[in-house]
C-alpha cells in the first residue's frame, strides 16, 4: 500500500502533464471533415504558407455532430468542413457550433449562401444538375418538374434517395410547391425511374453510358472529374455520351448545394480558425478550391475552372439553403413514405 | 446419460447442492469477473437504450408507419438468402473436400478460405465493376452479339437484393465451410464406413447421415455470415439495398433523429438475439466431445473420384473461390496497376503498422476476456451467467458506427467529469483521456469481435469432455490452475482460431474505426476507405491489396489449427 500510492499518484500527475502539454501547442486549427483530407490539402498548404499556422485534418464519415457533442468542453476541434447543407444546419441544431461574426466573410459570401445568425458559411456551390444522353434525348431544356413527366417512364436513373443531396433537391421541392405536390412529384419521378436507385452520380452517368438510361440526376463536379480521369479514360467516354442540362434556368434556376464550414461551440484555437475562416472565403483560395473539386467558388466575381465553365452557364436557384435545411427531415420521411429506394413499380 | 454423470461427479467434488442461490453465484470470483468483463462489453448496447428511450412518440410511430415494415422485409429476406446460399456453398464444399479425393483437393482445403479476405464493401465494389456493362464479362457479350446498348441483352444486376445476396453469401460462406469442415474432420469415421458396408450410396449417405451430423456446424456458420449481414452498412449502401443497418443512417443523419436511429438499432438486436437463441437451440444437446472422443484415431479414407466425376468436384470447388476471391483480386490488381504511384507510400505504411498493432491487441484481448467468459459457462449452471455472457456477443450484429456511438458518448462523458473534478481540485485540466486516443478503437473492436472468439473457445471447450475437470479438480488443481496447466493446452488449435478470426475481422473493419480514431491515425481500412468514399476506390488499389493479404495469412492458418494433422 505503501509503495502504491506514490505509484499512483506520480502516474496520474504523468497523465496529466502529458494532457496539459497536448492542449498547450502553437498556433494551428484543428479540423473535423466530412471532406476528404487531400482534397482540401491544397487549400490548407496554401493557409499554412500564408499565416505559419498549421492544420490538423481528421476525415469522418459519419457521426461528426455527434462526436463533438459528446466531447463537449474539450473538443479539440476548431473548424469543421463539410458538405450538404443539411449537415451544416445539423450541426448547428445539435448546439456544436458558435456565431461568427466577420466582415470579411460576410463581404465574400453572398447572404443566402450563410446562415442567418453567423453559424455557418458555404465555400462553394456545385448545381443539382441532369445528366442527358446525347443520343437519345433530343431536348436541351428541362425542369425538375418535368422528372415526374410520363413520357419519361422507365428512363431515368438516380442513386439512393436517402443521400443527402437528393435530400437537399426534394426539400427545395417541398419549399417551391408545398408538401403534398411534392410527394405526388417525387411519386412520378420514382415511376419514371429505369432502375432501383443505387451507385454513386457517377453510376448514373455510366447508365447513360450504357443505354441503361436517358436522364440522370447528378452533382456538376462528377463531370469534370470523369472528364479529367487519365487513369481510367474510359470514363471520358461516358462523360462525352451525356450532355449537361440545367433545369429550370430559364425559370428558378438550378437547385445548388453548399460545402461549407463551421466554428465548433468550444474551438480552442478560435482567432486563428477566425484566419482560416477567412482565408477561406478570400479569392484566391477560392480559386484554388474551385479548381480542385470543380465546383463554384461562391465569392461572386471569382471564375470556376475552365472546365466547369464548360458546362455551360448555371442560374441558381435563390432559395436561401436555410430554407431547404428547414424541409430535409419532412423531404428524407417523403422518400420513405413514397417507397423511392424500391425503385420503379415492375 | 453421459452428461448427468458428469453433472454428479461435480456435484460430489464441490461438495454442496448443485443449485446455489444468486448471490453466492455472483459472489465467485470468476463469476464476478464474468459479469464485470460482460457488462463492460454490453455497455455500449446500454448506452443505446438509454439513446432509444429519449425518444418522441411521434418519431417512434412514423418510423413504425414508414421505415421499419420495408426494411424488416428486407433485413430477412436478405438474411434467409444469405444463410440458404452460405448454407449450400459451405457445406457442399466441406462435403467433397472432407470426404472425395480429386485434383486440387489439398489446396481447395485451404483456399476455399479465401474468400473471407475480402472485406464486404470491397466485394461489392469489384462485384459491381466486374459484372457491370463496361466489365470484362458484358464487354465480351456485346462483342459476340454485336450489340451497342444494354437494352439489347439480358444481364443479371448485381445492385438488387439477390444480386446482394450472391455477393455477400461469395465472402461469407467460409464461415460455413470452416466449422463443418473441422467436424467433418473429426467426425466418426466408423458411422460412415458401416453406412458404406450396409449398401448406402454417397449422396444419401450425406443426405441421412452426415447432413444431420453438420446441423450444429452449419448453424454456426450461418449465424456468423447472418450476423456480418445484418452489420454490413459499407456493401449494403453501395448496392442501395435498405436494410435495416441502412435505414438506421438514414433517420440518424437525414432526419437528425439519433433517438430513432437507436430504436432502430434496438430492433437490430433483437433479431441477433433471435439468431444466437436459434443457434444454442439447434446445437441442443449436441457437444462436440462426443463425436472427436469415440471417433479414437480411424480416420476415414477418402473415396477417389475419377474422370467426370473428379472434374466436377474440382469445378464446384473453384468456381466460389474464383468468384469469392479471384474477382475482388482482379478488379483490385487492374486498380493498382493503373494506379501504382498512389499506391505505396509512407501514409500507407504508417497504416498498416497501426492495423497491426490495434488488431493484435484487440486479439489478444478479445481471447483473454472471451476465455474468462467461455470457461465460467462451462464451470457455473446459472442462468445469470449464461445470459451475461450472451450479452456480451451481440455486439457482432451492431454496424460498427453504431457501437462507436455507444462506446463514445459515455466515454466521453468519463473524460469530461474527470476533467471537471481534475479542474475542482488542481485546477488543471485533463482533457479527454480516453477519447483522444486509440484505446477506444481498440474496446470497439472487443465488443464487436467477441462473438467470433467466444463462439471457437465455446467450441474448443465442449470438444473436452468434462469429466477431465473434474479429475483435475480431484488431484488438486485450483480451477484456474485446471483450465490453464489441463484445459489450456487442449484447446490450443481453438484459442488460435479465435485470435485469428479477431485479428482479420479488425483489420478489416471501417466503420467504428473512422468514428473513434483521433488526428492523424489511419488504419489500411479508413486509408483505403478515404478514397473509396469519394468514388475513386481506383486510386486505393493497392491499400486494399494490403487489406487482403493481411487476411490471407490468419485465414491459411485459421485453415491450418482448425485442421491440424491434415
Amino acid at each position: 500500500m505503501k509503495i502504491l500510492t506514490p505509484t499512483i499518484s506520480t502516474f496520474m500527475a504523468g497523465a496529466v502533464i502529458l494532457a496539459a502539454s497536448s492542449s498547450l501547442s502553437a498556433a494551428e486549427v484543428n479540423i473535423y471533415s466530412y471532406r476528404q483530407a487531400d482534397l482540401i490539402a491544397p487549400l490548407l498548404e496554401a493557409f499554412t504558407k500564408e499565416t505559419g499556422i498549421k492544420t490538423n485534418v481528421l476525415f469522418l464519415n459519419k457521426g461528426l455532430v455527434d462526436r463533438v457533442k459528446a466531447e463537449g468542453e474539450n473538443s479539440p476541434v476548431d473548424v469543421i468542413f463539410t458538405v450538404d447543407i443539411g449537415r451544416l444546419s445539423g450541426a448547428k441544431d445539435n448546439g456544436v457550433t458558435q456565431t461568427v461574426k466577420s466582415d470579411v466573410i460576410e463581404a465574400n459570401i453572398p447572404t443566402e449562401y450563410r446562415d442567418p445568425e453567423g453559424h455557418w458559411f458555404g465555400l462553394t456551390t456545385r448545381g443539382r444538375v441532369i445528366y442527358a444522353s446525347v443520343d437519345r434525348v433530343a431536348q436541351d431544356t428541362i425542369t425538375y418538374e418535368e422528372l415526374a413527366d410520363p413520357k419519361w417512364k422507365g428512363k431515368i436513373c438516380t442513386r439512393s434517395g436517402q443521400h443527402s443531396y437528393n435530400v437537399a433537391l426534394f426539400a427545395s421541392m417541398i419549399a417551391h410547391h408545398g408538401e403534398a405536390e411534392a410527394e405526388k412529384w417525387l411519386m412520378g419521378l420514382k415511376e419514371n425511374l429505369a432502375r432501383k436507385p443505387a451507385g454513386n452520380d457517377r453510376a448514373q452517368a455510366k447508365g447513360i453510358f450504357s443505354g441503361e438510361c436517358d436522364l440522370g440526376l447528378g452533382n456538376t463536379y462528377y463531370v469534370g472529374l470523369m472528364q479529367t480521369n487519365e487513369k481510367k479514360p474510359e470514363q471520358k467516354d461516358w462523360a462525352k455520351s451525356m450532355k449537361i442540362l440545367f433545369p429550370n434556368s430559364e425559370g428558378r434556376g438550378t437547385h445548388v448545394n453548399i460545402s461549407g464550414m463551421a466554428m465548433a461551440k468550444h474551438a480552442p484555437h478560435k482567432a486563428d480558425a477566425m484566419k482560416l475562416m477567412e482565408f477561406l472565403s478570400s479569392g484566391p483560395a477560392q480559386k484554388i478550391y474551385g479548381e480542385q473539386v470543380f465546383e463554384y467558388p461562391i465569392k461572386p466575381g471569382v471564375e470556376p475552372s475552365a472546365i466547369v465553365m464548360g458546362f455551360g452557364e448555371i442560374k441558381p436557384d435563390t432559395l436561401s439553403l436555410d430554407e431547404i435545411a428547414k424541409h430535409r427531415k419532412k423531404a428524407s420521411e417523403l422518400v420513405d413514405k413514397v417507397g423511392y429506394n424500391e425503385g420503379p413499380p415492375s | 446419460m453421459q452428461q448427468k454423470a458428469e453433472k454428479n461427479t461435480r456435484v460430489l467434488i464441490r461438495g454442496g447442492s448443485r443449485r446455489s442461490s444468486p448471490f453466492s453465484v455472483m459472489m465467485r470470483p470468476l463469476n464476478i469477473a464474468t459479469l464485470l468483463i460482460a457488462l463492460t462489453v454490453a455497455m455500449p448496447l446500454i448506452a443505446l437504450i438509454v439513446i432509444a428511450a429519449s425518444g418522441t412518440t411521434e418519431s417512434i410511430t412514423n418510423i413504425a408507419n414508414t421505415i421499419l415494415p420495408v426494411s424488416t422485409k428486407i433485413t430477412v429476406l436478405l438474411l434467409l438468402g444469405v444463410g440458404l446460399l452460405t448454407a449450400i456453398i459451405g457445406t457442399m464444399c466441406a462435403w467433397l473436400v472432407s470426404f472425395f479425393e480429386f485434383p486440387g483437393r489439398k489446396i481447395f482445403s485451404w483456399a476455399l478460405m479465401l474468400p473471407l479476405a475480402v472485406p464486404t464493401y470491397i466485394a461489392a465494389y469489384s462485384f459491381v465493376e466486374f459484372f457491370s456493362f463496361t466489365g470484362p464479362i458484358q464487354e465480351i457479350i456485346r462483342m459476340i452479339g454485336g450489340y451497342t446498348s444494354i437494352k439489347q441483352y439480358w444481364f443479371p444486376e448485381i445492385r438488387t437484393l439477390p444480386g446482394t445476396i450472391f455477393t455477400l453469401s461469395l465472402v461469407l460462406y467460409p464461415y460455413v465451410y470452416i466449422s463443418v469442415r473441422a467436424l467433418f474432420h473429426f467426425q466418426s469415421a466408423r458411422l460412415i464406413e458401416t453406412a458404406r458396408v450396409l449398401g448406402v450410396k454417397q449422396f444419401p449417405i450425406f443426405l441421412r447421415v452426415l447432413l444431420p451430423l453438420a446441423r450444429p456446424a452449419i448453424v454456426l456458420g450461418v449465424t456468423l455470415a447472418m450476423m456480418e449481414t445484418i452489420n454490413d452498412i459499407g456493401a449494403i449502401e453501395y448496392l442501395g439495398i435498405q436494410t435495416l443497418t441502412f435505414s438506421i443512417f438514414s433517420v440518424w443523419l437525414n432526419q437528425n433523429d439519433i433517438a430513432g436511429a437507436a430504436q432502430l438499432a434496438l430492433i437490430l438486436l433483437l433479431i441477433a438475439f433471435l439468431l444466437i437463441l436459434f443457434e444454442r437451440w439447434a446445437r441442443r444437446g449436441r457437444s462436440f466431445a462426443e463425436n472427436r472422443m469415440s471417433s479414437s484415431k480411424t480416420r476415414y479414407t477418402r473415396m477417389k473420384l475419377e474422370g467426370q466425376s473428379g472434374r466436377v468436384a474440382a469445378f464446384a470447388c473453384v468456381l466460389p473461390i474464383v468468384i469469392g476471391f479471384g474477382i475482388p483480386l482482379s478488379v483490385l490488381a487492374d486498380y493498382a496497376i493503373s494506379y501504382y504511384p498512389f499506391g505505396l507510400d509512407g501514409d500507407l505504411l504508417e497504416a498498416l503498422i497501426t492495423s497491426l498493432v490495434f488488431a493484435s491487441l484487440a486479439a489478444v484481448i478479445t481471447v483473454l476476456l472471451a476465455l474468462v467468459l467461455t470457461y465460467a459457462v462451462r464451470k457455473s449452471d446459472s442462468g445469470l451467467i449464461a445470459f451475461a455472457v450472451r450479452i456480451a456477443s451481440v455486439g457482432y450484429a451492431i454496424p460498427g458506427t453504431i457501437i462507436a456511438l455507444g462506446i463514445f458518448l459515455p466515454i466521453a462523458m468519463f473524460d469530461n467529469y474527470m476533467d471537471g473534478v481534475f479542474r475542482q481540485t488542481f485546477g488543471i485540466s485533463t482533457g479527454l483521456l480516453i477519447t483522444g486516443s486509440g484505446a477506444t478503437i481498440i474496446y470497439a473492436y472487443t465488443v464487436r469481435f467477441m462473438a467470433m472468439a467466444e463462439g471457437s473457445l465455446d467450441g474448443g471447450f465442449k470438444k473436452i469432455p468434462t469429466q477431465l475437470d473434474s479429475a483435475a479438480r480431484s488431484l488438486g488443481r485450483t480451477s484456474s490452475g485446471t483450465l490453464y496447466e489441463v484445459l489450456l493446452p487442449l484447446m490450443r488449435p481453438a484459442v488460435a482460431t479465435a485470435a485469428l478470426l479477431v485479428f482479420v475481422d479488425s483489420i478489416k473493419e471501417l466503420s467504428a474505426t473512422i468514428m473513434l480514431r483521433p488526428f492523424g491515425i489511419n488504419t489500411l481500412a479508413t486509408h483505403v476507405y478515404d478514397f473509396a468514399s469519394r468514388a475513386r476506390i481506383e486510386e486505393a488499389g493497392f491499400a486494399s491489396l494490403i487489406i487482403v493479404a493481411a487476411g490471407i495469412i490468419p485465414v491459411i492458418l485459421i485453415t491450418k489449427t482448425a485442421l491440424d494433422g491434415d
